[in-house]
């Protein structure tokens, strides 16, 4: 290590691992405390209950849903705000981070009353068969919402950087547009791509204000885990809603770490020997 | 000389005029329905029973509190937040320590956690059942339902906010320059002031518009936490929740439209930032920024 | 394949970045492109790629108009200026790309077997399962190289080749390019802004300045019969003197050089510094040495004439010259141009 010449580091990085240590550790670590003192029957007779099942099973379905969806779109959009100039895209580019900017209980409860049977897509949907509120749908829609800027923030920049040339060299090879994209630009944009993936994934899992609203709350079919905790904490059940709480924070970091690995495979190509 | 051909460009992949125009329309169309009409219900229904109502609302004793413990909050939370935003970037942008790629990683944490999570783990801190309760409880401090819990989970959940926008810039922007002034004889402090401020200050504020967003916004740990009280430990959003199950939507959409207009004013700072050159530098993800540091 | 430009112009904006530029190419012939930047040099050979569209004028491949053929169907190798490798395949699967994407059909094998055979010709051969990034600048020079062959291109287009490589690295591969060429026959055209590079590797060197051709030929015509002063000093070093013309003749000082077909009036005499002689009698042009440098190839002595204009000059070794030395200059060769 070499020596320092700047200095500050102690009162930066005492600062640093004070707040991180009180404001993030130590809450985390309570959890996991609280959630391991349950015993391993308990714990898992909890977080197994039917009623738990279900919601992760709702909560994953959609979130994997909601996710499938904005990659498509989410790309689409990184994509023609990235290579076509229209008028108004500044306008576009600008309102992609209104789901980041605008809080989720407002959007919860908007989506709810565009998507009711009364409201304006809602009204709609309901003439062609389809309920969106206070279905599994609903709560899909919400994901979606929330979680798209993810996928179009991480691949936007990429896809601005990345070399004109490498697509020039692919034309003078001859490649069509169709092989360029699935050859040579996809594969560039796939750590990003992931990354936006498994942000927006993540962020799915653990939404609620904007879900709660929409999704109808019915246990077993439209309750998501994330409410299921909020309402043991209700019933004053802290131990359930320990546990369920962590397992939520597991999935948080499994899916972190997957992130990680799988970017890091992807990026093994610049790794140098 | 021959005659001069209309301008053109060779076509780039994806620029084929058929597809290009219906993909622009398919994502305007997709984006219009998904993004756009969100925020513009909020206003139609915020005055679906007329201004004297929505005026009504607003100044309504509740929602003036749930105003008034929305801005205490972001006025706590969002300047404790930017120190710990600067702290952390300086230590770990200008040093070399073991365990800086680990702290990068715990600072990040809270923003794959559900915010409920977040909520329930102050809990067993702060509450009758946590670490610290039954001391609190004994010299009658309230720390849990009540205001300094509710700005403890809002600093939770946008701890990384001014560190990721400060770290990635600061990063790019090395060690020379602080270097330089220093062995010209500046002191740490005149230092970062003078040299390193002017440097990050455009990064700085967009970390803290975006931090202030989310704080005035949060609502899933702070529900948790605050307890609902009305008229006492009700913020904003959670006051919009209250009126929307007592089957007062418009007042609900009346409060939403001030967190509405506040999220306007965001995204027209941020792009006003993004001017400034804010928000440029972005690693995709943790993964991603060692692989490239590491070249 | 012959190449032919006719009248071709290029706009960027409000920028003339190729005015009117016309230049034919012959079958098999090596040619540089050289130009300092901004000389439309690298546009020029973006739109015989087809990477750029002319606004006018027209470009022919052979007897066929290419003007709006598209780059994926023109046929040309391109080498870019930092390669463009793509950087997430091999370097065999780089090389292999264009065999991929093409609409003949190739088996399996045959593009494996003629990737090997590329990368034999470049003298890569065990480096094929690596990565771009793992291997060093020369290396990658030579695998865009390849990828650009492996397609049978009627056209070898290369921008900047050497640009980004260091001087060692340069030389061994210019050899190499030259050698490559001879062997396989491809019409090639190159860019460069190093005048040393076109000179040494090409056929025939064409010189543009702001966006038209100023002189074009051999490296021999050109270094020996430069047509203007810009050509003269983008050559090379030079010392310029001012001059007046009368009958024929070009008058510096004392000294007289033959200016035919050099109206009479004011000109500038251009002289390379090996082209100069000192002595320390006349006749000549007085001149007092400023300052001495040594150099492993000789002694390069800086001077300043009693007109005030400065020389460089070189001299044997052994010569004791010194600063603040008073003598004459002498002109071996020289170029005369009107002013």
């Amino acid at each position: 290590m070499r020596r320092n010449v700047l200095p500050g580091l102690s009162l930066s990085l005492g600062v640093t691992l004070f707040y991180v240590g009180l404001i993030v550790v130590l809450p985390l670590v309570a959890l996991i405390f609280k959630a391991a003192s349950l015993g391993p029957a308990d714990y898992w007779s909890i977080v197994s209950s039917p009623r738990a099942v279900a919601s992760y099973r709702v909560t994953v379905l959609s979130a994997l849903g909601a996710t499938a969806f904005n990659l498509v779109f989410g790309l689409a959009l990184a994509w023609v705000l990235t290579r076509y100039r229209f008028p108004g895209w500044r306008f576009v580019d600008a309102m992609v981070d209104l789901p980041f900017a605008l809080p989720t209980a407002v959007a919860g409860i908007s989506l709810t009353a565009l998507f009711a049977s009364n409201g304006w897509f809602g009204s709609v949907l309901s003439d062609l068969g389809i309920k969106v509120a206070y279905t599994p749908l609903g709560i899909m829609i919400a994901m979606c919402f929330t979680s798209l800027p993810f996928i179009v923030r991480t691949v936007q920049p990429v896809l601005e950087d990345l070399d004109p040339a490498l697509e020039e060299a692919a034309q003078s090879l001859g490649g069509s547009d169709w092989t360029i994209f699935g050859t040579v630009i996809f594969p560039l944009l796939k750590p990003a791509l992931l990354a936006g993936l498994s942000l927006s994934f993540a962020r799915s899992l653990g939404e609620f204000g904007a879900i709660i609203f929409i999704a109808g709350n019915q246990p077993m079919s439209t309750e998501i885990t994330a409410l299921l905790v909020f309402i043991r904490l209700e019933e004053y059940d802290y131990q359930a809603a320990a546990a369920i709480a962590s397992v939520l924070l597991f999935t948080a970091f499994a899916m972190l770490a997957i992130t990680n690995l799988l970017q890091a495979r992807a990026l093994r190509y610049t790794a140098r020997n | 000389m021959s005659a001069v051909h209309t301008r053109r460009k060779p076509p780039r992949v994806g620029d084929q005029p058929l597809f290009r125009r219906l993909l622009i329309a398919t994502v305007l169309i997709l984006g219009a329905l998904l993004i756009l009409a969100p925020l513009i219900v909020i206003g139609f229904e915020a005055f679906s029973e007329g201004w004297r109502a929505y005026a009504s609302t607003i100044a309504h004793p509740d929602t003036r509190h749930a105003i008034f413990l929305t801005v205490v909050t972001a006025l706590v939370a969002v300047p404790v937040n930017t120190i710990f935003g600067v702290a952390a970037a300086w230590a770990i942008t200008k040093f070399d320590f073991p365990g800086r790629r680990f702290l990068l990683v715990v600072i990040e944490i809270p923003f794959s956690i559900s915010p409920i999570v977040a909520g329930v783990a102050y809990l067993f801190v702060y509450g009758l059942q946590g670490f610290f309760g039954p001391l609190l409880e004994a010299y009658e401090i309230k720390v849990l339902f009540a205001l300094p819990g509710i700005v403890l989970a809002s600093m939770f959940v946008t701890a990384p906010f001014v560190a990721r926008e400060l770290i990635p810039l600061m990063q790019a922007q090395g060690r020379d320059l602080e270097e330089a002034a220093t062995s010209l004889g500046a002191s740490g402090w005149r230092t970062f002031f003078s040299v390193t401020l002017p440097n990050i200050k455009w990064a700085l504020l967009y970390g803290v518009v975006l931090c202030n967003a989310r704080v005035m916004g949060e609502f899933g740990a702070v529900s948790v936490v605050s307890g609902n009280i009305r008229g006492q430990t009700n913020t904003l959003p959670l006051h919009i929740e209250l009126l929307y199950h007592d089957y007062q939507a418009a007042g609900a959409f009346a409060s939403a439209s001030i967190l509405a207009v506040i999220a306007v004013f965001t995204i027209i700072a941020k792009v006003a930032l993004e001017r400034q050159g804010a928000g440029r530098i972005r690693r995709p993800a943790l993964a991603a920024g060692a692989a490239a540091s590491t070249e | 394949m012959k190449i032919r430009l006719d009248h071709v112009v290029k706009t960027f904006h409000t920028f003339r970045a190729v005015r009117d530029v016309s230049l034919d190419i012959e079958s098999g012939e090596l040619v540089a492109l050289l130009g300092p930047s901004g000389s439309g040099k690298t546009t020029i050979l973006r739109m015989v790629a087809g990477l750029e569209y002319a606004d006018g004028g027209h470009i022919y491949f052979g007897d066929q108009d290419a003007t709006d053929i598209p780059v994926r169907d023109r046929g040309v190798g391109f080498v870019f200026q930092h390669y463009a490798l793509f950087p997430h395949m091999t370097v065999a699967e780089n090389i292999a790309f264009g065999m991929k994407v093409s609409k003949v059909k190739r088996e399996k094998a045959a593009i494996a077997a003629r990737v090997e055979e590329l990368l034999r010709l470049v003298r890569l051969e065990g480096l094929g399962d690596r990565f771009p990034a793992q291997i060093s600048g020369g290396q990658r020079q030579r695998v865009a190289l390849a990828r650009a062959l492996a397609v049978d291109p009627k056209v070898l287009l290369l921008d900047e080749p050497f640009g980004a490589l260091d001087a060692n690295v340069r030389r061994e591969l210019r050899r190499w390019l030259r050698e490559i060429h001879d062997e396989l026959g491809i019409t090639t055209l190159f860019v460069t802004h190093d005048q040393e590079e076109a000179l040494d590797l090409a056929d025939r060197v064409v010189i543009l300045n702001e966006g038209t051709i100023v002189q074009q030929g051999t490296p021999e015509e050109v270094c020996r019969s430069p047509g203007s002063a810009f050509v003269t000093r983008f050559l090379g070093d030079a010392n310029r003197l001012e001059a007046e013309v009368r009958g024929g003749k070009a008058h510096v000082g004392s000294v007289s050089l033959a200016a035919d077909g050099i109206p009479d009036g004011a000109a500038e005499v251009y002289a390379r510094p090996s082209d100069l002689e000192w002595s320390a009698a006349g006749p000549g042009i007085a001149a007092s040495i400023t300052r001495v440098l040594d150099r492993p190839g000789g002694r390069r002595v800086m001077a300043i004439t009693t007109g005030g204009e400065h020389l460089e000059f070189d001299v044997e070794p052994e010569l004791a010259v010194h600063a603040g030395q008073q003598g004459f200059v002498t002109l071996r060769r020289a170029q005369v141009f009107a002013r």
